[in-house]
């Protein structure tokens, strides 16, 4: 295989911009927020240009760069990309500029320090969807821990500490148990192919055939690491604590991006790794993903505060896409795919607008608000069709994952009972009563507070960061195979290998 | 005859003999230049280049026990393993004097500076002879040499109740562990007749089922180890010697005398009760005495001991104390599966860990120079105050807590590998978890150094020599995280026992 720099090059810029930012005066902040927008400006630049040149009907990954790292242990830097990733890397270039547009005004102190860790964040995110090799990936998936505990702890709102600490245990008691199986599995990768490997192709030739037994216990360790970052019912509760509190960027970071690192790690390590027991346990972990969409859906009904109802809309909506992965059929993991995107797109924009209307009166209560959209048109309209995406209305982008992952989960074999369908249904139908009331409460009827007449409408910078998140939202919606397509054949390809074995 | 082999062993113990003439030396320049006493460190730091580099040279010399006589083989025994433990000694007591230099907390007591460097200078023989000895009689004066220095040294600060505390606790606590060693050792003595490790092999080797005496004295040996590594539950003077004592004589005690502890079990382990080793590096043990047994229970008992006290303490330098508990835990972990692949992995650690933490404490160090506490409430929002301090102790708690890309991870990864390699699950889950609790601990300071706001605007700065030596400890944290080949095969070359 021919090495191909371009990935390392799409990792090293945001680095070296991030290193770079600590030379720049601390007092000089404008400069400092151009450059840090400027770099993840050249990270998505980079992007397109892999897009440009990424051939969707090949199986198997391409752009790989693969240099020997530590000989001894056979551990790679191995950097490579295919279907599944080429979407979430240009989820994550495109996500990571509009933030850092966002909070232009709302992070007035400590720029550089702001500046810094979210670029040093986008190079963890492009590690983990790059990496090749468990080693390296395990680095970038830990490291990236370490930025996002700093914007939550330092940025965030009141009980900002308490939510960065929880973030911050919760991930790692996961990723440690994690940490773990995958050490198990390079050592048992060892007596198989005659010598330790990190090295993710090989591994997935060892872990189907690891005794069965132990093949359900590493299972359950990777999942239980990846479960808590998506996160499964009922291993949620990180997740309210650390959106609210988190500044709007690290909160479009985390809904946009790093959730779906989760699901991401389902589909890359636990689905071909240990396949027997990924459609053993199949059944139950789509329960709890149904539970999830239920539950999160309900309790989005029942909250005062809009940003803790997105973050629980989030629960809900990513029980969708880990119903989507454990339905094993090719609908299904591409509606889980999309979906993926999707949510970030979604979610992102809501918390985008959430967060706009916060810098201006600093409340989130839905109670503080009323008859906003006679004052402020052009935000009431973003923010209906930005809910109307996520509730999954046909045209726009929920519909397209969320009718595929409903269709695939009809039709799955594995899971042998439509019923689970039918729940996952009422789940869209929830959806559509907690984002259309918020917006009837929030937006309609009489103005209930004087100081809302003075509120001020969308400007250039919000409308900015918010068209082109709108231009996606349509566009997949209208012509969805322009991404169906880049993740087909991986999507065909490895359920065809799980259902063969 | 005794005499000639007295002689030509003499070259062997070069090192020790440049250590011991530095402490003569060192108490001869005190008392000739009474007003001088700038120049003592950089005398002894000379001292230990020349020890250093008669170590090196000893690399290249053909391995052999000195003090070799008639039937009864040597007292010890250089082979790459102590060649090993002997640099990072050498190496963390030039740190140690360095900082030294740079403690406020010592500048009270300058007129006693003579007996402080020539005090660590004992230290450092009585550890050169640990990580070598092969003779019980040998073992424990060594022990003794390196107790009866630091308990000193703990108590240093006389005007400090803490420090004079500290002193008092350390010497009552040792004198027990030390008089239950002893006996132990006499309980072989009388069993065996022989002090020697290798002769002490040739009987042990031949019992096939566990004997109730040699367990029961091996037990009590143990418990001298167990003392000097701060193994739970011989580690109650652990929290108060560390907290009491300098800062510097802390991070010595925490990293140097702990890895001849190490050192010395190890060995002990190792020389005594081997019959042979099996293909994939695991050594077969005499059964006179179950080792593994025994040291599950203190690996875990130490690590979550320490984890979980580490968790209720304010003051930074305890927890530091506590978390070193901990640590010893892990690496006990490694060591529980008596293998090769286990030792290779106490060694990356030690390298790891020595780095670390000596980092951690020099912070600790200069923190107390500006502010005078080691309060953990103290240090809110430091890390905006002392910019370049605040980031490296950010970086050397994050590799003590194992994260990647630090060096700590490594050290991790190694004890995972090794205990995966058994493979022994629980245990590698119970070390998994206990992390995450070491997590919690270490990531409060990085919360009160930047989470939280100073209660008092203030600017701190530095000489540019602590900076620079903040630098030295913490770049290499992040190098080897990321680049840690040529520590492996370091590692893997200072395995070769001499005899195996």
């Amino acid at each position: 295989m021919e090495n191909n720099i371009i990935t390392s090059v799409l990792l090293f810029v945001p680095l070296v911009g991030a290193m770079l930012v600590l030379l720049f005066p601390q007092k000089n902040a404008p400069l400092i927020r151009f450059w840090g927008l400027f770099v993840s400006l050249v990270t998505f630049v980079v992007s397109m240009v892999i897009y440009t040149g990424f051939d969707p009907s090949v199986s198997g990954f391409q752009f790989v760069h693969k240099i020997a790292w530590i000989p001894s242990l056979n551990i790679t830097y191995y950097l490579g990309i295919d279907g599944l990733s080429i979407l979430l890397i240009l989820l994550t270039t495109f996500i990571t500029p509009l933030s850092l547009i966002s909070s232009w005004k709302s992070t007035g102190h400590k720029v550089k320090e702001f500046t810094f860790f979210m670029l040093l964040l986008e190079v963890g995110m492009l590690g983990v969807f790059l990496s090749l090799d468990i080693f390296l990936f395990y680095i970038f998936w830990e490291a990236m821990l370490i930025p996002m505990y700093f914007i939550i702890g330092i940025w965030g709102g009141k009980r900002r500490i308490y939510a960065s600490v929880k973030f911050f245990i919760f991930t790692m008691a996961g990723s440690l148990v994690m940490l773990v199986a995958m050490i198990w599995l390079a050592v048992y990768a060892s007596e198989q192919l005659g010598s330790f490997t990190t090295n993710l192709l090989d591994l997935y030739k060892v872990g189907p055939n690891v005794p069965h037994n132990i093949q359900s216990w590493m299972f359950l360790a990777f999942t239980l690491s990846f479960a808590i970052k998506v996160p499964l019912f009922p291993l949620h509760t990180w997740l309210p604590d650390a959106h609210v509190e988190a500044p709007t960027a690290g909160s479009v970071i985390l809904a946009g991006v790093l959730l779906k690192m989760g699901t991401y790690g389902l589909i890359r390590f636990c689905l071909p790794l240990f396949p027997q027991s990924s459609i053993q346990f199949a059944p139950y972990i789509s329960v709890l993903a149904i539970i999830g969409i239920i539950y999160g859906a309900l309790v989005a009904m029942v909250q005062s505060d809009m940003k803790k109802l997105v973050a629980y809309s989030s629960v809900a909506h990513l029980g969708f896409v880990v119903l989507g992965i454990f339905a094993f059929t090719e609908e299904a993991m591409q509606g889980a795919i999309i979906q993926m995107v999707n949510h970030g797109l979604s979610t992102g924009a809501l918390f985008l607008l959430v967060g706009v209307i916060y810098e201006r009166t600093h409340t989130r209560e839905i109670a503080d608000y009323g008859g906003i959209a006679k004052i402020v048109p052009v935000y009431a309209t973003a923010l209906m069709f930005t809910s109307l995406s996520s509730i999954g209305l046909p045209g726009l982008n929920g519909f397209i994952g969320e009718f595929l992952i409903l269709l695939g989960t009809f039709k799955s074999s594995v899971l042998g009972n439509w019923w689970f369908a039918v729940f996952a249904t009422s789940g869209v139908i929830f959806a559509a009563v907690y984002l259309l009331w918020m917006y009837q409460r929030v937006c309609f009827g009489k103005v209930t507070h004087d100081k809302l007449n003075k509120l001020e409408d969308l400007n250039t910078r919000e409308l900015v960061t918010l068209l082109p998140i709108f231009v996606f939202i349509v566009w997949i919606g209208i012509y969805p195979s322009t991404f169906l397509r880049l993740s087909e054949v991986f999507s065909n390809s490895l359920i065809n290998y799980i259902m063969k074995i | 005859m005794v005499i000639n082999t007295i002689f030509n062993s003499f070259h062997l113990i070069g090192p020790e003999i440049a250590v011991a003439l530095l402490l003569l030396a060192v108490v001869i320049f005190d008392l000739a230049f009474p007003k001088n006493k700038k120049f003592l460190p950089w005398l002894t730091i000379t001292g230990i280049i020349v020890a250093g580099f008669l170590t090196v040279k000893q690399y290249s010399l053909e391995s052999g026990f000195v003090f070799e006589s008639g039937n009864t083989q040597g007292l010890i025994v250089i082979d790459n393993f102590a060649f090993f433990f002997k640099l990072l000694i050498l190496g963390v007591s030039l740190l140690i004097i360095l900082f030294s230099v740079s403690s406020e907390e010592l500048k009270n007591c300058y007129d006693r500076a003579g007996e402080y460097y020539t005090l660590i200078t004992g230290m450092i023989l009585g550890m050169f002879f640990m990580v070598s000895t092969v003779d019980l009689i040998t073992l424990y004066i060594s022990i003794e040499l390196v107790s009866f220095s630091s308990y000193v040294l703990a108590g240093f600060i006389k005007k400090s109740k803490r420090s004079s505390e500290a002193g008092l606790k350390y010497i009552i606590y040792g004198a027990v562990a030390s008089g239950i060693m002893l006996f132990g050792i006499s309980l072989v003595f009388g069993y065996t007749g022989t002090t020697n490790f290798y002769q002490i092999n040739h009987i042990v080797v031949h019992s096939l089922s566990p004997d109730f005496l040699l367990s029961l004295a091996f037990i009590l040996i143990f418990v001298g180890f167990g003392y000097k590594i701060s193994a739970v539950p011989f580690h109650f003077w652990t929290p108060d010697v560390y907290e009491g004592a300098p800062t510097t004589i802390t991070a010595y005690l925490s990293v140097a005398s702990k890895a001849a502890g190490f050192a010395l079990l190890i060995r002990f382990v190792k020389i005594i009760f081997f019959t042979g080793i099996d293909e994939n590096g695991y050594w077969i043990l005499s059964k006179a005495f179950n080792w593994s047994y025994l040291l599950i229970i203190i690996s875990v008992l130490t690590m979550t001991v320490g984890n979980f006290a580490a968790l209720w303490q304010n003051n930074v330098k305890r927890m530091l104390a506590y978390s070193s508990i901990a640590h010893a835990g892990y690496m006990l972990a490694a060591l529980t599966m008596l293998s090769e692949q286990g030792l290779l992995a106490i060694v990356v650690y030690f390298v790891v860990y020595g780095l670390t933490n000596l980092g951690a404490f020099y912070i600790v160090l200069l923190i107390h120079n500006k502010t005078g506490s080691e309060e953990i409430d103290d240090y809110d929002g430091l890390g905006y105050q002392m910019p370049l301090m605040g980031v490296a102790m950010t970086i050397l708690l994050v590799s003590l807590t194992g994260l990647p890309p630090t060096a700590g991870f490594i050290g991790k990864l190694y004890v995972f590998i090794s205990i995966l390699d058994a493979p022994h699950y629980t245990l590698a889950v119970i070390v998994a978890l206990n992390s995450v609790v070491s997590l919690y601990y270490y990531v409060r300071i990085i919360k009160h150094l930047y989470l939280n706001n100073p209660k008092v605007e203030r600017e701190f700065t530095f000489p540019v020599t602590q900076t620079i030596l903040v630098l030295v400890l913490t770049i290499p944290v992040i190098i080897l995280g990321l680049y840690f080949g040529p520590l492996l095969e370091m590692g893997k070359v200072s395995l070769r026992m001499f005899g195996f």
